[in-house]
């Protein structure tokens, strides 16, 4: 424990990541670069989120960490494990007890409160990136708010399946200004983005940018007039817990193509059986 | 009348050599003008100044815009010379890969200018993109096919679809006929011819090809190593040209 | 209506040794709306060369040129354009044209770019097309496959769809039959009773006697009989 600074990187590490997510804060969507460190990890295992939980944990916090939504796949288990050993916070699975959340394509069902950080694990954080491959180009896009190819990628979504197909990494418009990748959380989870009491931080390693969301930030799905956007979810009740209102993932059981629905969100699911909710193959 | 496009005295270097040197001419609304000369002539490089694409070493190129009348398009911001050429000025390439998105469907290539200047209803964009499909002579049923699927001659058709949809008036061609077999040339220059009419475009060509210019450009400027050796009306300089390196060009081409 | 001053034209051959052929010196002379002037003289005496330069297709060395209020010699090529769209038609001995365009929308072209509805200038090109005699069955046909009194025919149509004030006719009534030749020199006096001014080129004698008011012999301006 000692071999290693709080939270493992070093001060001025932190400081330069601070100041990045500071300049973030006060630009809410715009990416800001950053020196990205290599972490103990490799790169797609969250090393930008890593690196934003470092430079936020102080003793005092509470951390959990979630991978799609679960506190127990290896990801989540690996990061919640780094940080016990590196910075010695408290952990939790429990969502409202948290007071830095790092998350890896889910936001958590149950409503963040103000004073929760939730720090995002992002793979690519350019929105333009698959239209338009000059990174020089994005830049003079985000800069001169030319986002006409964005909905070039939605006009070719209704074209080819009659509907906006794009159901993860939907993109969005902060504050009517910056286009953002929310990261490849489900377009579910779009409307929690908005107007959100807790701090949303957004790290990409390899990519070394950062880019967040101030407490209340409006956040718009872009869409059609005649297409709106619509926060859909598999038409499914949770298996264990009855919700109808969680997103579901789709678990297969056996060869025989069976299949059950189970909230994605762990810690919400077991809080719902534990208040005496069940579903129709609740144990 | 205002001109729509007043050049004066554009000079672009490389190092030492002179890519066009000292370039001025008024274009007015509804004109067209071809710009003809050898490889390396410059006359690509001074298209290229003239659409914003390239920033000259002295000259001004002053746009009469919609909103604030004439404006040096040099010096001008750069947000207003990119919201200008997506809306008043159209670039067609030579070759239609640097033209369109070719791994995007016609309808997207046709609707990505409107839906840049703010256009959010899917259905009236599809609309305005079928409806320009058959203006080139494209079949609207082909709205979501990608330009891969298209032959050489209907990439340049919705090259052109794609530039005009928002209704810019001044068109700068770059060999837009270029690489085409004959047929195709002659069937796209009629399209060309009447869209030039139809919409009052003003328009500047670059090519070699004497043919082009005596079908679609009211005039003609000839140039050689960067410089304008003559300038005139397109018919007399093909057919009565005076300086001894136009005499040449012309007396080059093989007669059919 | 159309005015020459002093016009004299001159070829510089630069890619031949610079040589310099003078070809016109000191032409004048004018013409009223109304009248039909002939230009005469051997062939290579200049009379093409002289039309082509009133259509401002040849640049004249010095003089002046005026159509209407239009020095063409010193005029703009915009300017030059919107006279020949609205003022001064030409009937070449040849038809040049972009190929593929049907012979019906050929002839109506000079009508559409004066702003004639495309409905009106149709109408106005069929009738031309069948008082010509071109068959119905080609004029959805591009003209250049025709022959050449076809061709010829079309040129004359396209011609005179607009009703221009001054015109210029280089031989309008070589290569064709002589019903065609006699709709072409009707066509002509309907211009003249229009008051248009005419300068034509006829090898047809008796043609040039029905339609032209007087005959300017080119040959007198010829620099050696100047000299």
């Amino acid at each position: 424990m000692s071999a290693y600074n709080f939270a493992y990187l070093d001060e001025q590490t932190k400081r330069m990541i601070r100041r990045a997510i500071l300049k973030g804060l006060a630009i809410p969507g715009y990416q800001v670069p950053f020196a990205s460190r290599e972490m103990p990890m490799p790169y797609g295992w969250g090393t930008g989120g890593v690196q934003v939980s470092a430079a936020v944990l102080i003793p005092d916090d509470t951390f959990k960490v979630i991978d799609q939504g679960s506190d127990d796949t290896t990801n989540a288990v690996s990061i919640r494990t780094f940080f016990e050993r590196t910075a010695g916070v408290e952990t939790t699975t429990v969502t409202r007890d948290a007071s830095v959340i790092q998350t890896r394509h889910r936001i958590p069902e149950e409503r963040l409160h103000e004073g929760q950080i939730l720090v995002y694990q992002v793979p690519i954080p350019e929105p333009l990136r698959f239209l338009e491959p000059r990174e020089s180009e994005t830049r003079k896009m985000h800069g001169l708010e030319e986002y006409g190819l964005m909905h070039v990628k939605l006009y070719e979504d209704i074209s080819r399946h009659g509907h906006i197909a794009t159901s993860y990494a939907y993109p969005v418009k902060v504050e009517g200004r910056y286009v953002m990748d929310p990261s490849p959380i489900p377009k579910f989870d779009n409307p929690k983005l908005g107007d959100m009491a807790a701090i949303q931080l957004f790290g990409a390693g390899r990519e070394q940018r950062i880019y967040a969301l101030p407490p209340y930030t409006q956040v718009v799905s872009l869409d059609f007039e005649d297409h709106p956007f619509e926060a859909t979810k598999a038409d499914h009740a949770c298996s264990l817990c009855g919700s109808e209102d969680s997103y579901q993932d789709e678990v297969i059981i056996d060869d025989a193509g069976r299949r059950m629905f189970v909230c994605s969100d762990a810690d919400y699911c077991k809080a719902r059986q534990a208040a005496g909710h069940h579903g129709k193959d609740a144990a | 009348m205002t001109p729509l496009l007043s050049v004066r005295g554009i000079t672009k270097r490389y190092g030492t050599h002179i890519g066009c040197a000292d370039v001025s001419f008024d274009l007015y609304p509804g004109e067209v003008m071809g710009i003809v000369g050898e490889s390396g002539s410059g006359k690509s490089t001074l298209l290229n100044c003239m659409a914003g694409q390239l920033v000259p070493d002295a000259g001004e190129v002053v746009f009469d815009t919609r909103a604030n009348g004439p404006q040096n398009t040099v010096t001008m911001s750069e947000p207003e010379r990119r919201m200008l050429s997506r809306t008043d000025w159209a670039f067609v390439h030579q070759h239609a890969c640097d033209g369109l998105r070719m791994g995007i469907s016609a309808g997207g290539n046709v609707g990505e200018r409107l839906m840049a200047v703010g256009e959010r209803h899917y259905g009236d964009i599809r609309g305005d993109a079928k409806d320009w499909l058959q203006r080139v002579e494209i079949d609207a049923a082909r709205v979501d096919d990608r330009p891969t699927t298209f032959s050489g001659g209907m990439q340049q058709r919705l090259q052109i679809a794609r530039n005009l949809v928002t209704g810019p008036r001044l068109v700068f061609m770059d060999e837009p006929t270029g690489g085409l077999d004959v047929s195709v040339q002659a069937r796209l220059l009629d399209l060309l011819r009447g869209l030039v009419r139809d919409m009052n475009l003003s328009a500047i060509i670059v090519t070699h090809d004497l043919a082009v210019v005596r079908l679609l450009a009211d005039r003609l400027m000839v140039m050689k190593s960067g410089r304008v050796v003559e300038a005139g009306l397109t018919d007399q300089i093909l057919d009565d040209p005076q300086h001894a390196y136009s005499q040449l060009l012309v007396s080059s081409v093989l007669q059919v | 209506m159309i005015e020459l001053n002093n016009i004299s034209k001159t070829f510089t051959l630069h890619n031949q040794g610079a040589a310099v052929i003078e070809v016109l010196s000191d032409v004048s002379f004018s013409v009223e709306p109304g009248e039909c002037v002939a230009l005469t003289g051997a062939s290579g005496a200049g009379k093409s060369t002289l039309m082509r330069m009133i259509y401002g297709n040849y640049l004249a060395r010095s003089g002046e040129i005026r159509i209407g209020d239009v020095d063409i010699v010193r005029s703009e090529p915009r300017t030059i354009i919107a006279l020949r769209r609205e003022v001064l038609g030409y009937v070449s001995q040849f038809l040049r044209v972009v190929p593929r365009v049907p012979t019906v929308n050929v002839v109506s072209e000079p009508l559409r770019a004066v702003g004639v509805s495309a409905t009106d200038a149709k109408a106005r090109a069929e009738a031309l097309l069948l008082q010509l005699n071109i068959p119905e069955r080609l004029w959805a046909l591009s003209p250049t496959t025709f022959s050449g009194g076809e061709q010829q025919r079309v040129n004359i149509a396209r011609s005179f769809a607009h009703t221009y004030p001054a015109m210029l006719l280089d031989e309008p009534t070589a290569s064709l039959d002589a019903t065609n030749r006699e709709v072409v020199l009707q066509l002509i006096e309907e211009a003249k009773a229009r008051g248009t001014a005419i300068i034509g080129i006829f090898h047809d004698k008796a043609a040039r006697a029905r339609v032209c008011d007087r005959e300017i012999d080119v040959s007198q301006f010829s620099p050696e009989v100047a000299a």
